[in-house]
């Protein structure tokens, strides 16, 4: 086995990965990097990401405004601290983007446009025409080359985090292309690998999105913090799942149900007029929008499409100048992959799983639990989004905290003048466990599982969810975990780029993903947020449930789930408005 | 209900470790109106042959990772429907001009040695400091470089290139593109550093101007046009060469 020693391995080369690098190598020059990454890095996630990033700019904008935005759209599950923290960063991050060269979109006269997106008092949101993510991704790649001292393993996949004397010391990892085994030694490890959302079949996420360094922390005791919040994005192509983004409602879209009414205004996000205004109608926030659709869908008043029923998303009255300008990567989606033209008929969406809310425990600078690890981005769950992530949120997040923890890791890794444990012994017990998979005689195939665990999740732990169904369901996943555990049939026996084989390694950590989050929902015995429930516990509950939910792994078994307080410092829960009274803004501070 | 038909799907098939040389082979794969060419390869993979590979990821024609030969054409599978190729068959093969890893997978080290080349960063000039401000961009000047701006880096025009089929050396039309997107930005002033890249045999001057990079190119880059305005740019450099030393550029 080859053995690599540097000082930081960083897995994952999307946004927050490729932010932490960079902040590691410019912190100190003199650091060794590992930036290892399933895919090279601009295939990552992050590239699909559409509207785009929050930061205070606007001439009516606030840190205040940002900071009350935030928390009650997550309906106050949101470290208030962390939140604090991150709103005074997002600016000057977004504003080192444009000191790396990312292409924002400019105003007349050169400064920044911003927009609206759902759940902002004021426009906040800076974008690259509809391809932000794009954009902050490449930049941010090819801002990276600069530094000598990352050294990037594209296309490795990481299996196991490698623990000696409570502390993380090194990373085993697969070369794709050979199919040969790598020990990463170091002194720190940030996780930046993604969310889980393929968990769930109806998902706007790439297919590279499935938790696997969510279960590599929790595996080795790092527990896994409100998981029961997936977010659902409301408007995705039906079928395919393929993200419209929020920045076309943003725009001026709106949604209409069959009979051509924008039914939001049934669902406390009304009155229609004046149009448009913030936080209301189809700026209301993702969790309130996607649940009005649910009810919608109910009462039989979507339309019906080849894959299922959706809402109309009119962009028409925009016109082709604007939707060409602010908008045309949509169009082109909507074009090639639903045969509609925005410019001359509405686009049929519906909502479908876009974002992981919760994801391994970490602090403001990326620490988990676990001494040596770090984890950012999607992957994490630092506190910022609460029940309900604001869209925008979560790229800004990528480079506020990617710096924090690539800075955090770095410093950890000065610190630490022990030398390097072994762990051959370990990395070859790990390294064995994963190739006997390649022998496995009996079994069934990857997708066979795979999509059963996407019929459990979107029966059991859907938009709408009650006890009975989410009992099941941890049932039904702690069945499906034993028939993973008997054996998964590989028709491919190679070394060499088998993709089968990697997929299956997926796989077990997603099932583990699965089952954090369907034992989190039944826990938690209220409607928070993207939490919604309906069976007598359909409002929220400060009292019982004004806490984290945390799933600690337990083996094979189901994990077990234990509370945490929530960090609240200037703003007491209260009742989450939009439509009528979202004006004016409450923002007044707090005892 | 969607009509379900069926067509052969017929994959170039290569495994380093036991063929000699790739073959092919015909799978018949369901499909329906909206199902791509990625899918089908999806539906071969996951219910008639495991061993099939290929890389995929954001299905959406933004992660630049499923790019390969359909009868002979460089597209992104993912936005390539099988309904318009039925009821013929359709032959998937690993882009050409580059080494294969296996099957429909290719070697892309080459290209990024290419990317990291040209410098594709911004390089502001000595006396820019912004401070804690971002710099003034107004949209005009956004123009001037935001098509090239564009590239998923999916080499559908290193596929498309006869020059870069004939010569590996060439820079090619990705990177090249992605040179002149940073030496069009209003805020970069790296002209100079990247100038050995396009003045190279194996820069600008590589380019017979086919054009066929642009002609594929999913996301409208047009990197025939970049690398012809950077051929003038080569020649004023080379004149200038005669007028004043290099360095006082």
């Amino acid at each position: 086995m080859d053995v690599i020693e540097s000082d930081l391995v960083i897995i994952g080369g999307g946004g927050a990965g490729l932010r932490a690098a960079i902040a590691a190598a410019e912190s100190d020059p003199g650091l060794s990097i590992s930036l290892v990454s399933k895919v090279v890095p601009m295939r990552s996630h992050t590239v699909a990401a559409e509207g785009g990033a929050a930061g205070v700019i606007h001439p009516d904008d606030t840190l205040d405004k940002h900071f009350d935005d935030t928390v009650s759209g997550g309906d106050w599950l949101c470290e208030q601290d962390v939140v604090e923290y991150f709103i005074g960063q997002c600016t000057r991050e977004l504003t080192q983007l444009e000191h790396w060269g990312c292409p924002w979109s400019r105003q007349e006269d050169g400064g920044i446009n911003v927009r609206y997106f759902g759940g902002m008092k004021s426009p906040r949101t800076w974008f690259a025409a509809d391809k932000t993510g794009f954009h902050i991704l490449h930049t941010l790649f090819q801002t990276s080359l600069k530094y000598p001292s990352i050294r990037r393993f594209d296309e490795f996949f990481c299996t196991d985090l490698l623990v000696e004397g409570d502390r993380v010391q090194g990373v085993l990892a697969f070369n794709i292309a050979t199919g040969e085994s790598v020990l990463l030694r170091c002194k720190a490890v940030v996780l930046a690998t993604g969310g889980a959302s393929r968990v769930f079949g109806q998902n706007t996420n790439a297919g590279i999105v499935t938790g696997e360094g969510m279960g590599m922390a929790y595996s080795q005791g790092v527990p896994l913090r409100d998981m029961e919040f997936v977010q659902w994005h409301p408007t995705a192509l039906p079928g395919s799942g393929i993200l419209i983004t929020e920045g076309a409602r943003g725009e001026g879209g709106i949604l209409l149900n069959k009979d051509g009414y924008r039914y939001l205004q049934d669902y406390g996000m009304g009155p229609l007029d004046p149009w448009p205004r913030p936080r209301a109608m189809e700026l209301g926030p993702r969790d309130r929008v996607s649940q009005a659709f649910w009810h919608e869908d109910q009462a039989g008043r979507t339309v019906e499409t080849t894959n299922g029923s959706a809402v109309h998303l009119d962009l028409r009255h925009l016109g082709e100048k604007k939707i060409m300008e602010r908008l045309p990567m949509i169009r082109e989606l909507a074009c090639t992959f639903a045969a509609t033209d925005p410019v001359h008929s509405p686009i049929p969406v519906r909502p479908a799983v876009h974002y992981t809310m919760g994801g391994v425990q970490c602090d403001v600078n990326g620490a988990t639990p676990l001494q040596g690890l770090f984890a950012v981005g999607e992957c994490a769950s630092v506190g910022i989004h609460g029940a309900n992530r604001l869209g925008s949120n979560s790229l800004a997040e990528l480079l506020v905290f990617g710096r924090a923890a690539g800075e955090s890791a770095a410093r950890l890794a000065r610190e630490i003048t022990a030398a390097p444990a072994d762990l051959n012994a370990q990395a070859h017990e790990a390294e064995a466990r994963r190739l006997n998979m390649l022998n496995a005689d009996e079994g069934e195939r990857v997708a066979v599982i795979r999509s059963e665990m996407h019929d459990i999740m979107e029966s059991g732990v859907g938009i709408v969810r009650d006890a009975e169904r989410m009992s099941q369901a941890c049932e039904r996943l702690s069945a499906l975990r034993d028939r993973y555990r008997r054996g998964v049939k590989l028709d491919d026996r190679g070394r060499c780029f088998n993709t089968e084989w990697l997929t299956a390694i997926e796989l077990g950590h997603t099932l583990q993903v699965a089952e954090a989050m369907a034992h989190s929902a039944l826990a938690r015995k209220e409607s928070r947020g993207a939490h919604l429930r309906q069976d007598g516990f359909d409002t929220r509950d400060d009292e019982a449930f004004l806490c984290h939910s945390l799933a600690h792994h337990e083996g094979n078994g189901p994990p077990r789930i234990s509370h945490a307080p929530v960090t609240i410092t200037r703003s007491s829960p209260r009742e989450r408005i939009y439509g009528r009274d979202s004006q004016p803004d409450q923002t007044a501070r707090e005892e | 209900m969607t009509q379900t038909r069926t067509i052969i799907i017929e994959c170039l098939r290569f495994h380093p470790e036991t063929d000699e040389a790739p073959y092919y082979q015909s799978y018949e794969v369901p499909f329906t109106a909206e199902m791509s060419v990625l899918e089908g390869l999806q539906y071969i993979k996951d219910h008639l042959d495991g061993t099939l590979t290929f890389r995929w990821s954001c299905r959406m024609a933004i992660c630049g990772s499923c790019g390969c030969m359909v009868n002979n054409e460089p597209v992104l599978s993912c936005q390539t429907f099988l309904r318009d190729y039925h009821p013929s068959r359709i032959r998937v093969e690993p882009l050409a001009h580059f080494p294969i890893l296996r099957d429909l997978t290719i070697d892309q080290t080459d290209f990024l040695a290419k990317l990291e080349s040209v410098h594709p960063y911004l390089i502001p000039s000595a006396d820019d400091d912004p401070g804690d401000q971002p710099r003034n961009q107004t949209p005009d000047q956004i123009q001037d470089y935001l098509g090239y701006a564009q590239c998923i880096n999916c080499l559908l025009c290193y596929a498309a290139c006869p020059q870069y089929g004939l010569n590996e050396a060439f820079t090619g039309p990705a990177a090249l593109a992605l040179l002149h997107r940073y030496n069009a930005d209003s805020r970069d002033a790296g002209k100079a550093q990247r100038m050995d890249v396009i003045n190279a045999e194996e820069g600008v001057w590589g380019c017979t101007l086919v054009g066929e990079c642009s002609e594929v190119c999913p996301k409208h880059v047009d990197p025939a046009r970049a690398i012809n305005q950077n051929k003038i740019v080569s020649t004023q450099d080379y004149f200038l060469r005669f007028l004043k030393p290099r360095g006082r550029r």
